[in-house]
């Protein structure tokens, strides 16, 4: 028998999560409003009392709810994080989703029938990473980078068992290994591994230039935006710069993934969870995004065809990629 | 008494030709006050075949200069004979330089280094990379002086990146091959031009980033000059130095004077920057404010 398909939502506010949960997601995740989880962001997040509540909801409807504690612990203040462990179990997390082994292996040791996922922030890219935190920690799940082609994700799935594998299908893009990246920290001296946060709006700037919107990140110029040209959040990796004496998107064009065309291919191979991006987003976006790609899985669950292009039609007019998956992207 | 600091040369992480590469270990064996040296490819596995027909002359001509000689493996493996690769050297009995987790799973317990690419911020995580038998950790470059201190007392196994263009992010993606509109499959190895990396500068024109083909850089050399005192006082017992084209002898002896206290600060800083750098001396990560900071002037 094969494990039914789980959708995997964001929950940047408690008001998001039961949008999410309404919406159709199996489950949810999100994270407490401080420093231990990577989307570290002013307005976003879950104090205590809202995160047991969250549960409660989401139990309520049979959703699960996951808790990213998904940065790298600081040096001599591991206590906040190890703090966010207990508080995440008490209040009725169904995982934990974490990076730092350190932070893994104390979570295993405090709490020893706790499922533990293993976050895309660790990077797991082989059979053998995942070898590690499986068999040392008992990692229930891996959420693979987005690094992968469906190749090598259907070989790692393979050899991943009894962890499962989940991938994300939709939404935003990093086009550096996660968690191991450090554009954030050279330019701001802000980090997702860190403080949870990249390109931080505290340190995005904006000037007029001539015609054109100028976008400074750590008061680096990485974008100009011709007038009436749609201005996109300005991301260090996708930004615009001179190199070898041209002007180009060197990293990724502003692009955000989305596999929902590999949706079919990747239940084939054995993936158990496909996780759409955007803690970050507005409700209506949640509610439209996860009801779309509910249907699409029940859809693929009951042997039928799904509608393709009306996931396509999601991205808010911005241009989409399969990115890595794909062999011809590197 | 304080611990003597070690010296440890990091693998080249520019793709040199061959000659190049030969000869500039060739000079560090005779000539570099370094105590470890770690080669081996670590950032494109695709550059491997070269540099593996010369590699055991090179290591034997370290050893009979008197380094030690540490094999430092592929930061970010993906593909099946990139893994069987490593495999193979922890096989052949080298000493392994571990920068993915992947690695230290291959190791099973068997004693070797962790390199810069393995994410350890705490002494909790570097406490469990010792239990699995790391014995020298080169901790991230973006740590502040701060987490050192918490990290490195009493364990005289840990190392810092202490000279060269700091490493920041790895992809599965080459940007030489992009920069010059083509992908990695048939990238003609075009990363080969630019050897201390590809600089990248920001739409106005201001240095920003060094790209060297799947791995971004900072555009500035770290140094960590001035605080080589603050770092031996913090229990850290060896200072990495990452190899550029500029004259590395000279770079290791102007460390291994200060680490002696035979050169001051100011005068090393000096001596550093008559040197070919690709970029300014910078020790923001060290001081916790971003990377990119240049050294403050005295």
């Amino acid at each position: 028998m094969t494990t039914p398909l789980e959708l995997v939502c964001p929950a940047g506010t408690p008001a998001g999560l039961r949008t999410a949960v309404d919406a159709g997601a199996h489950s949810v995740y999100c994270g407490f409003r401080d420093e231990t989880n990577a989307r570290n962001f002013p307005g976003l997040n879950f104090d205590r009392a809202e995160m047991r509540e969250a549960a409660a909801y989401a139990h309520a409807h049979d959703a699960k709810i996951a808790i990213a504690l998904n940065t790298f612990m600081r040096a001599g203040a591991t206590d906040l994080w190890k703090r966010g462990v207990d508080d995440a179990v008490a209040a009725g997390a169904d995982a934990l989703i974490m990076a730092d082994v350190g932070l893994v292996d104390y979570a295993r040791k405090a709490h020893p029938k706790q499922r533990l996922h293993l976050s895309v922030q660790a990077a797991a890219a082989t059979p053998e990473a995942i070898a590690f935190y499986r068999d040392h920690f008992g990692i229930a799940r891996v959420v693979l980078p987005r690094v992968l082609t469906v190749e090598e994700v259907s070989r790692l799935t393979a050899h991943a068992a009894p962890c499962e594998t989940e991938v994300f299908v939709f939404g935003g893009l990093c086009v550096m290994a996660e968690g191991r990246c450090m554009l954030s920290s050279y330019a701001t001296g802000k980090s997702p591994n860190m403080t949870g946060v990249c390109s931080p709006p505290s340190h995005v700037t904006y000037r007029e230039d001539r015609d054109a919107l100028v976008a400074c990140v750590g008061g680096f110029t990485i974008e100009r935006f011709e007038r009436g040209e749609p201005a996109g959040y300005p991301t260090l990796c996708k930004g615009r710069f001179l190199a070898d004496g041209a002007m180009s998107h060197l990293f990724e064009d502003p692009v955000s993934l989305n596999a929902v065309a590999l949706l079919p291919r990747l239940a084939e191979i054995g993936v158990t969870a496909f996780k759409i991006e955007g803690r970050q987003r507005g409700r209506a976006y949640i509610s439209s995004v996860v009801r779309a790609f509910r249907k699409a899985i029940d859809a693929m669950a009951a042997g039928k065809k799904f509608d393709i292009d009306e996931l396509r039609g999601l991205t808010e007019g911005q241009r989409d990629t399969v990115g890595a998956y794909k062999k011809t992207w590197r | 008494m304080t611990q003597r600091l070690s010296l440890t040369l990091g693998s080249v992480l520019f793709n040199w030709p061959v000659k190049q590469w030969v000869d500039f270990y060739a000079r560090i064996a005779d000539e570099a006050p370094v105590d470890r040296v770690c080669l081996g490819e670590v950032v494109c596995s695709k550059r491997k075949p070269f540099v593996d027909d010369v590699t055991l002359e090179v290591v034997d001509r370290l050893e009979r200069g008197g380094k030690e000689v540490v094999y430092s493996t592929l930061a970010l493996p993906t593909g099946k004979r990139e893994i069987r690769d490593i495999g193979d050297m922890i096989q052949a009995g080298y000493q392994i330089e571990a920068n993915d987790i992947a690695t230290v799973h291959l190791l099973n317990g068997k004693a070797h280094s962790v390199g810069p690419f393995i994410n350890i911020y705490n002494e909790d995580t570097l406490a469990l990379h010792l239990k699995l038998g790391a014995t020298r950790i080169c901790l991230p470059p973006e740590l502040p002086l701060e987490s050192i201190r918490t990290m490195a007392q009493g364990n005289a196994a840990v190392e810092v990146f202490a000279f060269g263009r700091p490493p920041l992010a790895l992809s599965a993606r080459c940007y030489s091959a992009r920069a010059k509109g083509t992908a990695k499959d048939a990238c003609q190895f075009v990363c080969d031009r630019d050897r201390d990396g590809m600089n990248v500068e920001t739409l106005d024109g201001v240095p920003f980033l060094a790209v060297n083909g799947t791995q971004t850089l900072g555009f500035v050399v770290t140094a960590v000059v001035r605080h080589v005192e603050a770092l031996r006082d913090a229990g850290v017992v060896s200072l990495r130095l990452s190899p550029q084209t500029c004259d590395m002898v000279r770079v290791a002896r102007i460390f291994r004077d200060l680490a002696d206290g035979s050169t001051t600060p100011q005068e090393a800083s000096e001596s550093l920057s008559v040197l070919h750098l690709p970029g300014p001396l910078s020790d923001g990560f060290l001081r916790g404010v971003p990377g990119c900071s240049v050294t403050e002037v005295d």
